[in-house]
């Protein structure tokens, strides 16, 4: 649910990183937070258990600048991963305007990744909202590893619209802001067809 | 889409936060702010210096899902009400028109009890702004194009760009 603001000039988006746990979704936030301008970001918050373990969700809040004159203000979430969540990880979908997915390259996590992918299409679908339609962007992390699968593999796998793909190393940066870019960008073109 | 998109012109706007202003005044509290059910800050008054709002109206709104979520495992449809006690400060968070959160933070120098009472009055106030909302954004699609042309029409791959050049 974008929220418009033509008092205050502003957009409002929120933007979910969804994936199996430990694909390094945290990670990505970690990174776009450290290599924001501090005036455009808000505190990056993580609801973590004591051995980091994503519990609840993490959150960070961007300013990304401005579009015809509104201020355009991303809501970064990430859900929590392990199998047991699931309640958490509905709620986080809660008025979502877009999703990022972050695949974990590695071999022993393809079935992982598979099974995050349903999880999201049936939490989608609870929320009222079609994974067909909604604004969506694949990531494929971990590349810097040896047991990475090759990516046009992990895309006859995991892909099911089209959607834009990146490879990333999130601990380096590597995709991180390219995958952002592109879900705000289908994110933003939403806003088009209202 | 489950959740129609909020949207919000000046004179609601407006509105909301005499509503708000009012509510702080007439409770002795230090801060009152709206947040939408998905951490979406919509309106705040009161000292804000000190305060990550933003952090604030996340984490109200990942509080008041998960104690729905609470709720509903439970049989109950939701707890209206939820209130924080601290040493200093308190935090009443209550709902109002079914899709946004009221906050109130408060110390000594005002009590629950008045809290609450004037709570009360302010939601019924806010209820009717929000149905104005409503119906406003329905009539706003009813005659589209007629009046109401979205600034966004007419956004371009380079204002998308521009976004993340900086
Ligand atoms: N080698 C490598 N490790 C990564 C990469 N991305 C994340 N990690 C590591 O994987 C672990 C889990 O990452 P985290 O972001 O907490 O996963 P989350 O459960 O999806 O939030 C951490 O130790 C990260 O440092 C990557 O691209 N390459
Ligand atoms: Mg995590």
């Amino acid at each position: 649910m974008t929220f418009i603001n033509y008092a205050a000039r502003e957009i409002n988006c929120k933007i979910v990183y969804y994936g199996p746990g430990l694909c390094g979704k945290t990670t990505n936030l970690q990174y776009i937070y450290d290599r924001t301008n501090p005036a455009a970001k808000g505190k990056l918050i993580s609801l973590a258990t004591e051995t980091d373990r994503t519990l609840f969700f993490d959150f960070l809040p961007l300013d990304l600048g401005t579009v015809k004159g509104f201020k355009t203000r991303f809501h970064l979430y990430t859900v929590p991963g392990q199998v047991f969540y699931d309640a958490s990880r509905k709620l986080i979908l809660k008025g979502v305007d877009g999703v990022v997915f972050v695949a974990d390259s590695q071999e022993a996590r393809m079935e992982a990744n598979a099974e995050s992918i349903r999880n999201l299409d049936k939490n989608l679908k609870d929320q009222g909202y079609d994974i067909s339609v909604i604004p969506y962007v694949l990531q494929f992390n971990k590349r810097d590893l040896p047991t990475a699968v090759p990516s046009d593999e992990m895309y006859r796998q995991l892909n099911i619209k089209g959607e834009p793909t990146f490879e990333a190393t999130a601990p380096t940066g590597v995709g991180v802001f390219d995958t952002l870019k592109a879900v705000a960008r289908q994110v933003l073109m939403e806003l088009k067809k209202k | 889409m489950s959740t129609p998109d909020l949207v919000l012109y000046d004179e609601e706007f407006q509105k909301i936060k005499d509503a708000l202003g009012r509510l702080r005044q007439d409770s002795n509290a230090n801060v009152v702010f709206l947040v939408d059910k998905n951490g979406q800050q919509i309106a705040a008054m009161g000292d804000m210096t000190n305060l990550d709002t933003t952090s604030l109206a996340s984490l109200t709104a990942g509080n008041v899902a998960a104690t729905d979520g609470l709720a509903r495992l439970i049989g109950e449809k939701e707890f209206s009400i939820l209130f924080h006690e601290g040493e200093k400060d308190n935090i009443h968070i209550s709902i109002v028109a079914q899709r946004v959160i009221l906050v109130v933070i408060f110390d000594e120098r005002s009590s629950l009890g008045l809290v609450r009472l004037r709570v009360r009055r302010a939601t019924s106030e806010l209820d009717r702004i929000f149905e104005e909302i409503t119906e406003k954004a329905a009539r706003e699609k009813s005659n589209l194009s007629v009046e109401f042309e979205s600034p966004f029409s007419e956004i371009t791959d380079d204002d998308i760009d521009r976004l993340f050049s900086e």
